[in-house]
């Protein structure tokens, strides 16, 4: 973990804390609206869709599909560095919502647009586990 | 009904515009550069400090204060009634003209000094310039899985590849025309030709995008004045109307954005042209926001110079180079003329007026009479398009 230990780590705050929670616990939770029937990303006080506060979490399939992506070769940080050249997606999830993340556990160069990825977690220090995208092809 | 300020249309005109030397400027601070321009601006309008009395400005990153535009009207000893700093990344210049209009229409002020300047390339080290900009992605849901500026932008750039069939070729064709205004124009940073080749053979930085598909890091700063058109007509060169402007704001965050490859741009146009009762084809030139190549690709298409997913088409064969279709970016942009960051257009807003007075030498297009100019901020996210021409009406 300590590899991670200089990267930019998310701070949950209280409308993020069951997501970062879910993460820990190898779970993809988004929020789904009582109201309207929406999902959304990111976690919000309230439905963007129809302004319902009556919100549940719901553990997603953790599948989707890469919309776009690049390859970063310079990397943001030294933290980085060892990680490029790396991949960044938004994948946008079998529920409906994009996220954006990293596509790992292949070649950086062999990412699509359309691939079919499913989310692997990846624990960055004790409270923070990343969601992380593999390809379903393997 | 949409509510309009059609009511802007030839109220307002620039009367001073000028810009600070650019580049690599260890000798002067961001502020002493927002000062420059700003005492430029004046000896080009030919006013004295006392006849502003209103103030805008934007931060600058390497010399931020809390309340900037206070801090330099402080600087300068100006009392100005109406005082304020808008921050909207590139979209910023156009923003602020905006507010500007809408203060002297509305009659909050007279005279608007608008200045802006920043030190990125020596007032940041490369890495906290890279880390400031990247700033711009979500802290929670973004920047954590590390993507810099350019990757940003790079996600664009292939979403609209895999949708309409853009090449690498045709980003390149943006950054050639740039350049190729750039090598006419004795103030920009980059003067040596490159040709697409040039473009796709420099080191990658973030897939498709290529180091010269990215802007430059400057130092620099530009300033205006903006009068009411009444006054406009006492000032010593030809006043350059605002005849239209329009905002459009979509998102923040590019993993928020409704679509990857249609922008809001369309909106802002729309509400500029709207309010000029022109058109794209009306346009004898336009100055697009250029951080990166294919920024320019979209906005030619959300601003209506071409159909949407034919911008690739568009760019090739010279279009978009002086003597083509339609000049872009005739100084030549922040891939080639300088990028001090948010204060970036400001010179593409001075570079129209020089245009617009017939004094841009051997980069004039000529007969130019009315122009286009469009910034974006944030990851396509704020959009503000401004029609300016010589004539009121």
């Amino acid at each position: 973990m300590d590899v991670h230990a200089d990267k930019f780590l998310p701070r949950p705050t209280p409308e993020s804390a069951p997501f970062w929670q879910g993460c820990k616990e190898h779970k993809l939770l988004l929020q789904h609206c009582s109201g309207c029937g929406t999902y959304q990303f990111y976690p919000r006080l309230l439905c963007a869709t129809c302004m319902s506060q009556d919100l549940e979490w719901r553990e997603a399939s953790g599948r989707g599909k890469v919309e776009t992506y690049t390859i970063v070769t310079r990397a943001v940080s030294d933290a980085y560095a060892a990680d490029a050249p790396y991949a960044i997606a938004l994948i946008t999830l079998e529920e409906g919502p994009r996220m954006m993340s990293n596509v790992v556990g292949c070649d950086a160069q062999s990412v699509t647009c359309g691939m079919a990825v499913e989310v692997v977690f990846e624990a960055w220090s004790a409270e923070i586990t990343m969601p992380k995208f593999r390809s379903v092809a393997g | 009904m949409e509510l309009t300020l059609d009511s802007l249309r030839g109220k307002v005109a620039i009367v001073g515009a000028a810009d600070t030397p650019v580049g690599k400027l260890p000798q002067f601070s961001p502020t002493g550069l927002c000062i420059d321009a700003a005492r430029r601006a004046m000896s080009d309008a030919q006013i004295t400090k006392d006849q502003i009395d209103g103030l805008i400005t934007c931060n600058s990153m390497a010399e931020p204060y809390m309340y900037h535009a206070e801090a330099m009207a402080e600087y300068l000893q100006i009392f100005p009634r109406y005082c304020m700093s808008v921050n909207a990344g590139g979209s910023t210049t156009f923003s602020i003209l905006h507010h500007a209009a809408a203060a002297i229409a509305s009659g909050m002020c007279t005279t608007v000094l608008i200045t802006m300047a920043d030190s990125l390339r020596t007032g940041l080290t490369r890495d906290q310039a890279m880390k400031m900009q990247s700033s711009a992605g979500h802290s929670q849901f973004e920047i954590p899985f590390g993507p810099t500026v350019p990757a940003f932008y790079a996600l664009i750039a292939r979403a609209h590849m895999e949708k309409y069939g853009t090449t690498a070729e045709q980003f390149a064709a943006i950054a050639v025309a740039c350049r190729k205004h750039a090598c006419l124009n004795p103030t920009a940073e980059m003067r040596t030709p490159i040709t697409i080749d040039d473009v796709i053979n420099s080191r990658m930085i973030a897939d498709p995008l290529h180091l010269l598909d990215c802007s430059l890091v400057s130092d620099g700063g530009s300033a205006i004045i903006l009068t009411s058109a009444e006054r406009a007509a006492d000032f010593p060169h030809a006043p350059v109307y605002l005849l239209g402007v329009g905002e459009g704001h979509g998102h923040e965050h590019i993993s928020q954005a409704q679509s990857l490859t249609t922008s809001f741009a369309v909106e802002s146009g729309r509400r500029a042209y709207a309010m000029a009762g022109l058109g794209p084809s009306d346009m004898d030139f336009a100055q697009l926001y250029d951080c990166f190549t294919p920024t320019v690709l979209v906005e030619l298409e959300d601003l209506g110079f071409c159909e949407k997913g034919e911008g690739g088409a568009f760019v090739e064969n010279g279009n978009i180079e002086l003597g083509g279709l339609l000049p872009v970016n005739t100084h030549g942009g922040l891939l080639s003329h300088c990028h001090p960051g948010n204060p970036g257009s400001m010179f593409a807003l001075t570079e129209t007026v020089t245009q617009l007075r017939g004094a841009a030498g051997a980069r004039q297009v000529e007969g130019a009479e009315v122009a286009l100019v469009h910034g974006q901020g944030g990851i396509m996210s704020s959009h503000t398009t401004v029609i300016l021409g010589r004539e009121r009406n």
